[in-house]
């Protein structure tokens, strides 16, 4: 075969994989909905308890994505579980007074970190906590206390 | 008891010199690139034999499998009332294992064997001897385009093969099982990160590129010149190359994705 055609094939060849790749990335990762860790910043937060919640959690204001989880990890003074969150950049008005609380979307779901701002002047910047948190509800605790206090008040 | 112990050692003296040669011949090859008045030529002329040759069995293997999955899946999860996350599914069985893995599996049947074929025929009637002797270096002339060729081709051909997979399960599962598309797509937007899904995978075919046309020139340059040699090598070169890519998929999904 030509030299020519052969370069032109392995071309489109090239190009094919090249447009598969950028089909990938943006049409099936989303990358461009995806949260962006480069501009971001620090905030964590301790819990009683994280069981469930995994690294890249979502972290959300009603409902919204704004963040996501980067560790969890133990506290060795008060053996509380700390949770290392990254906040985009440009959600920088987050109240002093923020409620971080574990919750499960759906029954089954994932478990993610909801945030309720509260209504403090002052607000929370880089490597700051969130002080006011609520852990993860866990449904065979739940379930272990109805039956106990059932066969309680028998 | 001692000449048993004895052919031991020189089992794995024999093996331990094979890999050595197969590393000097590796890394000469893969250096001895920067001839730029034919290396882009010779490379090209490669990356039609060996990527553009095979996309064909790939793209039509993408699609079957594609299809498969998405058939798979629907069955187990229509019965949980789950059928949106079939997007998910997989996207991401085939981004971060499928893909490379079967392109990589593909690529060693179609393209390894025939270029150990070509070069133990080459070794055989002495064309690499010739070579030298006329004073050009088989190592740059042949096996350097080759290697380079099959690192390139590799992970283009498991994206092209991701692709096409990922549009046979749209069509089983959105435009025959009537999953709602938006649900398809959301979810698997959702769950598939770029660098730790899509990347990691781009990753995995590189090194599965280099792996096997590394096996398959070695086995080509180390066959015996006999066409029953070069039978045996050939088969000798599907054979560890799809043992080396699997057992390497395990290796580098244990490091890239680990236990979350």
């Amino acid at each position: 075969m030509q030299t020519r055609t052969v370069e032109i094939i392995v071309g489109l060849f090239v190009l094919m994989g090249i447009l598969a790749l950028t089909f990938l990335a943006i049409q099936v990762s989303g990358l461009n909905r995806n949260f962006n860790s480069d501009k971001s910043y620090r905030l964590y937060a301790k819990f009683n308890n994280v069981s469930g919640l995994n690294r890249r959690a979502r972290i959300t204001v009603a409902g919204v994505q704004i963040g996501q989880v980067i560790s969890t990890s133990i506290d060795p003074k008060t053996l509380r579980a700390r949770v290392d969150m990254a906040i985009n950049a440009d959600v920088d008005y987050l109240s002093e007074d923020t409620i971080a609380a574990i919750q499960t979307s759906g029954i089954l779901g994932e478990k993610y970190i909801a945030l309720s701002p509260g209504g403090a002047d002052e607000i929370l910047t880089d490597g700051e906590q969130i002080r006011d948190t609520q852990s993860s509800l866990i449904l065979e605790e739940l379930v272990g206390k109805m039956f106990t206090s059932k066969i309680n008040s028998k | 008891m001692l000449n048993q112990v004895a052919r031991l050692g020189r089992g794995g003296l024999a093996i331990l010199s094979t890999l050595g040669r197969a590393s000097i011949l590796w890394s000469m090859a893969l250096w001895s690139l920067p001839d730029f008045r034919n290396g882009p030529r010779l490379l090209i002329r490669q990356l039609y034999s060996v990527g553009v040759l095979s996309l064909l069995i790939t793209v039509i293997s993408g699609f079957f499998v594609g299809m498969v999955l998405a058939l798979q899946g629907y069955n187990v999860l229509v019965r949980f009332d789950a059928v949106g996350s079939l997007g998910q599914g997989v996207s991401l069985t085939l981004v971060r294992e499928m893909g490379p893995v079967v392109a990589a599996l593909l690529f060693a049947g179609r393209a390894g064997s025939a270029l150990t074929a070509e070069i133990g025929l080459m070794k055989a009637t002495e064309q690499l001897a010739a070579m030298e002797m006329i004073g050009v270096d088989p190592l740059r002339r042949i096996i350097s385009p080759r290697l380079w060729a099959g690192i390139i081709a590799m992970p283009l051909l498991a994206q092209i093969f991701n692709v096409v997979a990922i549009w046979g399960a749209v069509l089983v599962g959105v435009d025959w099982l009537g999953i709602d598309a938006n649900a398809f797509w959301s979810n698997m937007q959702d769950s598939l990160e770029f660098r730790e899904d899509i990347l990691n995978g781009v990753i995995k075919a590189v090194i599965f590129g280099a792996v096997i046309t590394w096996i398959a020139v070695f086995q080509g340059y180390d066959s015996e010149p006999t066409s029953e040699g070069i039978s045996r090598a050939t088969t000798r070169t599907v054979v560890y190359s799809s043992l080396a890519v699997l057992g390497l998929d395990f290796l580098l999904t244990a490091v890239m994705f680990g236990v979350n």
